[in-house]
């Protein structure tokens, strides 16, 4: 187990790397650098002081040395200066990020139980109506844009029926207490979660429902069955796990996607995570905390992947961890 | 492949022949097609519907779709044509999707090949490239490219070029491991055959099918790339688009959701097109894959 950890560690180091150098190759590519973003928010300054702080800041050295600099500062992830919230990147990265990760848990949740179930069911009907209903509605859902279902989501709910929160993620910050205040982020989520998790639902409905009709003409299944299996315990027991590993596979591909659509759908619901951050920075050129947030979501898709191998192998018992 | 002329020749039904043959039993890629035509017709016939500019005032502010002759789907806060957004739309999701789907395959082919035929390490260092590529959130990734490079037209197909070829480069790959130990790779190595030549002449064709089959995802996904930018109003301002219209919508849905609505039905069917004619050509190609 130690030995798997270790190696999977291992293999995530080249590809970090590269994302360092990447994100360092967009910062020399973008117009202008910290000192100009400082000059600029100090309001001008004259030649020698704009050079010493050149100096300080090491850009007056070779680009591999400010290269290396800018490695070692991310490795302790030291992403620099925001000029626009006057607070360290890092300090505003890990204010938001429990917001992002509460919608994306939420959101995988709910795209792969439901895409399951409803999967497994419109395979164990293959070719009903049932079936014919549930598979057109995953192509329309495919084809949704995330930020349209979310508005009309909104007219819906919100303007015309008036049951659910247009936006924010709490109604007025540390209004509720203790379970009042987990209801109330709850009842804002629903929407966000919904309209970013359906295309996902489509994608795991459509795999799972492949998967199960592979898994069900399998000999062992045959067996099961012969032996008196009721259909309820063959699904659950003898298909459903088999079945579910693609669509594992599919949840490690996926999920930095995920990450990614929940830009455009903290902006829509005005939820203050990574997301709306990253539109915010695109908005106001706030380069060092995009390259930040480049930087941090790819660590958190590469630790979530690491999770879900473990999930995987936990399910698959062909697979040996040591 | 290169053919020896042998004097022998199969029955005279070309390999498109067969591929429509199977392509049309199944019905909903038909109306995949349909879709697209329908599509299609709208990009071509938008100069008809507004020859001048699709973004300038064509009536009152905010007129209710079927109310007026001049403006069959109404128009939005500015007075602008909606019918004339949705068709100059049209174009540009296609322009956008179809040269960045393009560049997108060229980068994986060029990627794919030289990694799954080479091997070693230099498939070792471009597969770590490629997984970076698949690391960072392929919208995120976008937004930097974007705030970098700026929106033009230009610079967004590119951009949407560079974050969605790592699919395609692992799909060719693929192809090219399964394809490099081959006998006719070995004859063409034996003869002498250059490595450019066996890569881009005698093995590409073979790997080529999956990889255009594969077009259709990746046109759906560029256009909703597209669709989402412009929507943060982060698009080309010069030009039609669907996304920005919804975006423009926002500020007056509560009132008037049909601005936000119409666009978002014809993203919708452009993107259930193409993800039809995938699926349907997916089985043509593939029939004995066919589990459903």
């Amino acid at each position: 187990m130690l030995n798997y950890l270790l190696r999977r560690l291992i293999q995530a180091v080249p590809v970090i790397l590269i994302i360092m150098v990447g994100t360092f190759l967009l910062l020399k590519l973008a117009p202008g650098d910290t000192v100009d973003a400082l000059v600029g928010d100090m309001g001008g300054a004259d030649p020698q002081v704009i050079a010493r702080l050149r100096a300080e800041y090491g850009l007056d050295q070779p680009v591999w040395v400010q290269l290396w600099i800018y490695m070692t500062k991310l490795v302790q992830f030291d992403f620099g200066w925001s000029f626009v919230h006057e607070q360290p990147v890092a300090t505003v990265l890990m204010d938001r990020l429990g917001n992002t990760l509460l919608l994306m848990v939420s959101s995988l949740l709910f795209a792969v139980s439901i895409g399951c179930v409803l999967g497994a069911i419109a395979a164990r009907k293959a070719y009903s109506l049932t079936d014919n209903v549930i598979s057109t509605l995953g192509l329309i859902f495919y084809a949704t844009p995330s930020f349209f279902l979310g508005l009309m989501m909104i007219v819906l709910f919100s303007v015309k029926l008036g049951w659910l929160p247009v936006g924010g993620i709490q109604t007025i910050p540390s209004f509720y207490k203790g379970w009042d205040h987990v209801k109330d982020v709850a009842v804002h989520l629903i929407m966000p979660t919904a309209s970013l998790s359906l295309i996902y639902l489509a994608l795991y409905m459509r795999l799972m429902r492949t998967s199960v009709l592979e898994v069900a003409e399998l000999d062992y299944v045959r067996t099961a069955r012969a032996k008196g299996a009721g259909e309820a315990r063959l699904m659950v027991h003898h298909i459903g796990r088999n079945a579910l590993l693609p669509v594992i596979t599919l949840l490690g591909v996926q999920f930095s996607t995920i990450l990614g659509g929940s830009v455009v759908i903290e902006t829509v619901f005005t939820i203050p995570g990574l997301g709306q951050l990253a539109y915010q920075a695109v908005i106001q050129r706030d380069m060092n905390m995009l390259m930040g947030l480049v930087f941090l979501s790819s660590i958190v898709v590469i630790v979530v992947n690491f999770l879900i191998d473990l999930l995987y192998a936990s399910l698959d018992s062909r697979i040996e961890l040591s | 492949m290169s053919t020896v002329d042998i004097g022998i020749s199969a029955a005279p039904v070309s390999g498109w022949a067969v591929l429509w043959r199977r392509y049309k039993r199944n019905r909903a890629a038909i109306l995949g097609l349909i879709l697209l035509a329908l599509v299609l017709v709208m990009a071509a016939t938008a100069g008809l519907i507004e020859p001048v500019d699709p973004l300038r005032r064509a009536g009152e502010p905010l007129i209710p779709p079927f109310t007026s002759w001049a403006t069959p789907l109404g128009t939005d806060q500015l007075g602008r044509d909606i019918l004339a957004g949705i068709f100059h739309g049209a174009r540009t999701s296609l322009l956008i999707g179809i040269i960045s789907t393009v560049f997108a395959i060229s980068i994986g082919i060029l990627v794919g090949s030289i990694s799954g035929y080479f091997g070693g390490w230099v498939d070792d260092a471009l597969m770590r490239i490629t997984e970076a590529f698949q690391t960072i959130p392929n919208f995120v990734l976008l937004l930097a490219l974007v705030a970098i490079m700026g929106s033009s037209l230009q610079n967004m197909i590119i951009a949407i070029g560079i974050v969605s070829w790592t699919a395609p480069a692992r799909l060719v790959r693929a192809e090219f491991l399964s394809l490099r130990g081959r006998e006719f790779v070995e004859a063409a190595r034996n003869l002498g055959v250059s490595d450019k030549a066996i890569i881009f002449r005698e093995i590409l064709p073979n790997a080529l099918p999956p990889v255009i089959v594969f077009a259709s995802v990746i046109m759906a996904i560029a256009i909703l790339l597209e669709s989402a930018l412009a929507f943060l109003g982060l698009g080309d301002p010069n030009y039609a688009s669907w996304g920005n219209m919804i975006g423009m919508g926002r500020s007056v849905l509560r009132t008037d959701w049909y601005c936000a609505a119409i666009p978002g039905v014809a993203i919708i069917i452009t993107v259930l097109a193409f993800s039809l004619i995938g699926e349907g050509l997916n089985e043509a190609v593939n029939p004995r894959q066919k589990k459903s």
